[in-house]
């Protein structure tokens, strides 16, 4: 038989649109308009999973976000989806989902014998493993690796597509039952832009779940009626189907939009799911309120729900969660839920109420249908490991701190059980407000707001109908009002409806039974994490005061449900067992977001794939490409790294490249290098404060290099800066670091310094820039100017000219960062692949090769030259460098005083040295620590480490610079570094390796 | 996420901003006169107030400007921007 805990009639399913599904490999059918989990119970299925840590058999708690135990993988293979909640599922056509947590079935489970060894694993395991005994979590975190964590991600790239949408609005309304219908109308009318979101594919709420009336008729006409008049207005947006996740500061929301029935796939040619980004002036939260359950021992069986969930079965999926049922309460609410199911023809046992004669309008209506009601009482244990099939129910003593009386024994197959409702105060939190605790209901409700916002209904503690209409009314017209809107001259008439009145509340929360708690069965708070009332007293036992502790080290509602049931019970516990007399007085926990889990495409939207990062490319890049080179990601820019030919490997490719560098001509794309264009009347005087060198006297034409420190002492960049014009100066920086320089220079200008008259702009990507050097760059060069004089007189070293070079406008540099006579060819950047060409063919005759950044970083390091990040790491002065050349002693400048610091003067820092390996075919690996002794004593004392190491074709031998302690004082000596397979030996010397003079420079 | 109202773009998303710490610290007009423990409050002491705290932010992604604000860091009101050249409003004390 399918579907056999259907009812015949009612619901907001579809009964003409049979969907079909399949679960752990069973096939079933529901209809269109339910959820997973109605369609499961619909067709008897109770058990859905197993827990976390006990692997109990589990089953459907709730009918919405909240459910903490009835979690599945839904789908497989790219699209599929871990820990979504069956409740939350939205059922279409195909669906595919399992059971988590169990192996080979939530029927057998082998990790079931956690549930015997549970003595051995107490609340705060993980802490207390982790302490002792020390060996202990060696051999026991893979075990926890492996058993821990519900659910498998998908290992294959996420084939939907998401998007985001940044939107304003004058009020926004988060959530669509009475409150919010209510304060969307009446913000709507006034004129305001109001979005309204709810994350359920229809609007109603809560009365989705309930059968209530409005206007003597059914209140869902009354929401149809709302929603015809929403959606007719063209100020106001409605969006179902999605969830505010969070709420932020400065009224902006995080809305996150699923665009179709289908939970784990968009549909063809749209996004699966929409991140809306809002920002509000006005903010009503109508998020409703979320029922509690009863912490009674195994209240984790399946079967055992939450009152206010069977009532959502009946009444919105016309479904039976059961057949004999009992309820177990202390509030009239959940008499609701036996009166519908008795009109609706299922059997209600017994209502098991712990107050002492309640006679509230709805006891009394169960009464009077002839449905037992046993008061003063409480359920002591449940029976039915896979499912209830029976209850213990037994009299409280008079402070319900124990049971007395005979046992009494009832069938039956589910049990609603319920303990007040609390207020969904996350966003409210989230946001920074307040959480206020009443004590008589037992609920925190929102209390003071940091943002313009509003709660209303329910999520105010004002649960009943008339409450929330008028309350949601109140607030969307006090919103429209406060975002600058006139209140609408027609006089509103509010929906009128009937109310019950309800008794007070008796607040049992851990129910007791003939034993202690924890020795008679398990009394679950968060079942998602197993956590039960005696973790808790065991927390308060070992000393924890807090609930924000206490939640830490039991994990108290840190599931992905977030303890949206159990954490007021939790916190109840506690102040028990401490014996606090007010529960707010254990503290509140504070919610974050998000409330339900977003997807990481919703928050990567299309900055996915070539979109994550952006990819910055020379004008010269597509010759680089069909040249074959392989390529090295320098912060955003592709850089040549070599350019190998045939069968090439790197090191005979870096070689052939090296060598002609210092032989013929080497022609490297230097583009990238940020180039910063700085002016101004006061621009040699902000070069001064800037770098560590004076700038007064750099003549006109005159390149000059330069250090930048920051205000500790420390490097932070090096480059060259040429003086164009009289005010006029060209900076290069490394290129990695330009935009930070950028952001330095302008930060001192405009913080510290705006009396400067001096102006900066980027103008790296104006200007393409290629760089020949070797020593037959300038006949080279020769071939393709004219109005430039080459002569070394004429242009000398260190200077700058400007004219013509293969016919385009061209700036040309002396300055060599590979220790050649080498010139800096700029041109405007569209012209660059122009002159990139005509160097190439000129320079056929003279064996011009392209050279990447790794033949340029062997030259230079064959010249000793730093490279900024490589050679210095943030804590390295121009002294450990040996540069005290470049560090002016008599004027002030950005990094002098700390320079000062006696620490900086220590002779044992760390200095740069070169290395040369004794067996010089090595390469020592960079990064490599450095040691005195060859097989040092455990733990070695590290003296440095390698910073840049090659194989030079020049020396016939690979060399290496490094940073040793007191480094300068040990040239000659034998330093090791040991590598997991051996041990390499060099020789310390100094750090430039070719052409100490500097002879061929200026050649 | 804050809404900052630059002083020349007006109001902008928090992305398009970076922060800059404590504002108002200036530079000592002669370092060399300090001792390294003064250098060091310069260099490294900063405020950690509750309350309302004046602080720089730089309009990183538009206009590039420094500019300061005055800021509640409990619950992240900012009560005022400003221009580096000027003073703090009245009622928001460093």
């Amino acid at each position: 038989m399918t579907q056999p805990n259907r009812l015949k009639s009612g619901g907001r399913i579809e009964r003409e649109n049979p969907v079909y599904f399949t679960f752990n490999g069973k096939r079933y059918q529901g209809y269109r308009g339910d959820t997973l989990a109605s369609a499961l119970l619909a067709n008897g299925v109770k058990l859905i999973g197993r827990s976390f840590k006990y692997h109990r058999p589990r089953g459907i708690v709730a009918s919405g976000v909240e459910e903490p135990n009835a979690i599945v993988q839904l789908e497989t293979g790219a699209r599929t989806l871990p820990d979504y909640q069956a409740t939350a599922i939205e059922l279409y056509d195909g669906l595919y989902a399992e059971s988590v947590n169990c192996w080979p079935s939530p029927n057998f489970d082998v990790m079931a014998i956690n549930n015997l060894i549970q003595r051995f694993i107490p609340a705060g395991f993980y802490y207390k493993t982790f302490m002792w005994p020390k060996w202990g979590w060696k051999y026991i975190e893979p075990f926890i690796r492996q058993s821990a964590g519900l659910g498998k991600v998908p290992s294959e790239p996420d084939p939907d597509i998401y998007d985001k949408k940044n939107t304003h609005c004058d009020v926004l309304v988060v959530g669509a039952g009475p409150a919010g219908l209510s304060a969307a109308l009446a913000a709507g009318r006034s004129g305001a832009r109001v979005i309204l979101c709810d994350d359920q594919p229809e609007a109603g709420g809560w009365l989705l779940n309930e059968n209530h009336v409005i206007d003597d008729a059914p209140a869902l006409d009354w929401v149809a009626m709302a929603m015809a008049e929403l959606l007719k207005m063209e100020n106001v947006r409605v969006l179902n189907r999605t969830t505010a996740f969070g709420y932020y500061d400065h009224n902006f929301a995080g809305l996150l939009e699923r665009r179709g029935s289908n939970a784990s796939r968009g549909e063809i040619n749209r996004s699966r799911q929409r991140l809306w980004r809002v920002r509000a002036k006005q903010v009503v939260l109508a998020t409703g309120a979320i029922e509690r359950p009863m912490i009674f021992s195994d209240n984790d069986r399946p079967g055992v729900m939450l009152a206010g969930a069977v009532r959502a079965y009946v009444n919105r999926y016309g479904t039976a969660p059961g057949n004999k049922v009992c309820i177990f309460t202390n509030n009239d609410s959940a008499y609701r839920t036996a009166l519908e199911l008795h009109d609706a023809g299922v059997s209600v046992q017994t209502i098991i109420d712990v107050r002492d004669g309640p006679d509230g309008d709805l006891p009394l209506a169960a009464m009077s249908r002839g449905i037992e009601v046993i008061d003063n009482s409480a359920i002591t244990g449940v029976t039915g490991n896979k499912g209830v099939k029976s209850i213990e129910v037994m009299s409280l003593n008079a402070d319900a701190s124990g049971v007395t009386g005979d046992a009494r024994q009832i069938d039956c197959d589910l049990v609603g059980s319920s303990s007040g409702w609390n207020p969904a105060l996350h966003l409210h939190s989230h946001s920074g407000g307040k959480a206020v605790f009443e004590d008589e209901r037992a609920i925190f409700v929102p209390g003071p707001t940091l943002q313009n916002n509003q709660c209303c209904g329910a999520a105010n503690g004002q649960f009943s109908l008339a409450e929330a209409l008028e309350s949601g009314n109140d607030a969307g017209t006090k919103a429209a009002t406060m975002a600058g809107f006139k209140k609408p001259r027609k006089k509103v008439t509010l929906a009128a409806c009937e109310d019950e009145s309800e008794g007070v509340m008796r607040h049992v929360w851990a129910v007791p039974t003939t034993k202690p708690i924890g020795q008679r069965g398990k009394h679950f708070l968060d079942p998602q994490n197993d956590v039960t009332a005696a973790d808790v007293q065991l927390a308060a036992r070992e000393g924890y005061r807090s609930i924000e502790h206490a939640k830490r080290y039991t994990t108290l509602g840190m599931a992905s449900d977030q303890g949206k049931t159990g954490n007021i019970p939790g916190m109840a516990v506690l102040a028990h067992a401490l014996g606090v007399e007010r529960i707010g007085d254990v503290g509140t926990t504070t919610f974050r977001p998000p409330y339900t889990p977003v997807t990481m495409g919703a928050l990567a939207g299309r900055d996915v794939g070539a979109f994550s990062d952006p990819a910055r490319q020379t004008p010269i890049h597509h010759w680089h490409q069909i040249a074959g080179c392989k390529w090295e990601d320098v912060g955003q820019w592709k850089r040549p790294w070599y350019y190998p030919t045939n069968k090439e490997t790197m090191r005979d490719a870096v070689m052939r490249e090296c060598h002609a560098a210092r032989n013929a001509i080497g022609i490297l794309d230097a583009t990238t290098l940020g180039k910063i264009s700085i002016q101004g009347p006061d621009a040699a005087e902000f070069l001064n404060r800037i770098y560590t060198n004076a700038w007064s006297k750099l003549a006109v034409g005159k390149c000059r290099y330069g250090l930048m420190l920051k205000e500790d002492g420390m490097i932070m960049d090096d480059g060259v800066t040429s003086r164009l014009g009289e005010n006029d100066y060209l900076m290069t920086t490394t290129t990695g670091n330009a935009a930070a320089v950028l952001a330095w220079m302008e930060e001192w200008q405009q913080t510290e310094w705006p009396e400067l008259k001096v102006y900066f702009t980027s103008v790296t990507e104006q200007w393409a820039t290629v760089s020949i050097c070797g020593p037959k760059a300038r006949h080279l060069l020769s071939e393709l100017t004219t109005d430039i004089s080459l002569s070394p007189s004429d242009f000398p070293f260190m200077t700058v000219r400007e004219g013509t070079v293969a016919g385009l406008p061209a700036r040309v540099f002396r300055i060599s960062f590979t220790g050649e006579s080498s010139y800096e060819i700029n041109v405007p950047a569209s012209t660059g692949m122009s002159l990139w060409t005509a160097l190439i063919n000129a320079g056929q005759k003279y064996g011009i090769t392209p050279f990447g950044t790794e033949t340029m970083h062997v030259l230079r390091a064959e010249k000793g030259y730093i490279i900024v990040g490589q050679e210095t790491d943030g804590t390295t002065t121009p002294y450990d460098l040996g540069m005290n050349w470049i560090v002016s002693k008599t004027k002030d400048f950005i990094g002098k005083r700390s320079l000062a610091r006696a620490d900086n003067h220590r002779p044992d820092r760390k200095q740069l040295v070169g290395l040369l390996p004794l067996n010089p075919m090595e390469v020592l690996p960079e990064g490599g620590q450095i040691t005195v002794e060859r097989e040092p004593e455990i733990p070695a004392k590290m003296i440095g480490h390698v910073t840049s190491s090659y194989y030079s074709s020049t020396l016939e031998r690979s060399f290496a610079l490094a940073l040793i302690k007191g480094g300068r004082e040990r040239h000659g000596d034998i330093i090791h570094i040991a590598l997991s397979d051996k041990t390499i030996s060099a020789k310390i010397t100094d750090p430039v390796f070719y052409d100490p003079k500097g002879e061929r420079l200026n050649g | 996420m804050l809404l900052i109202k630059c002083p020349w773009c007006g109001e902008r998303e928090e992305i398009e901003f970076h922060y800059g710490g404590e504002a108002h610290i200036v530079r000592p007009e002669d370092p060399d006169a300090l001792d390294d423990k003064q250098w060091a409050d310069y260099l490294f002491a900063t405020a950690n107030t509750k309350g309302v705290f004046l602080e720089r932010w730089v309009h990183e992604s538009g206009c590039r400007r420094w500019f300061n604000a005055a800021r509640n860091t409990t619950t992240n009101e900012i009560l005022a921007t400003y221009k580096m050249s000027e003073k703090p409003p009245a009622g928001a004390k460093k």
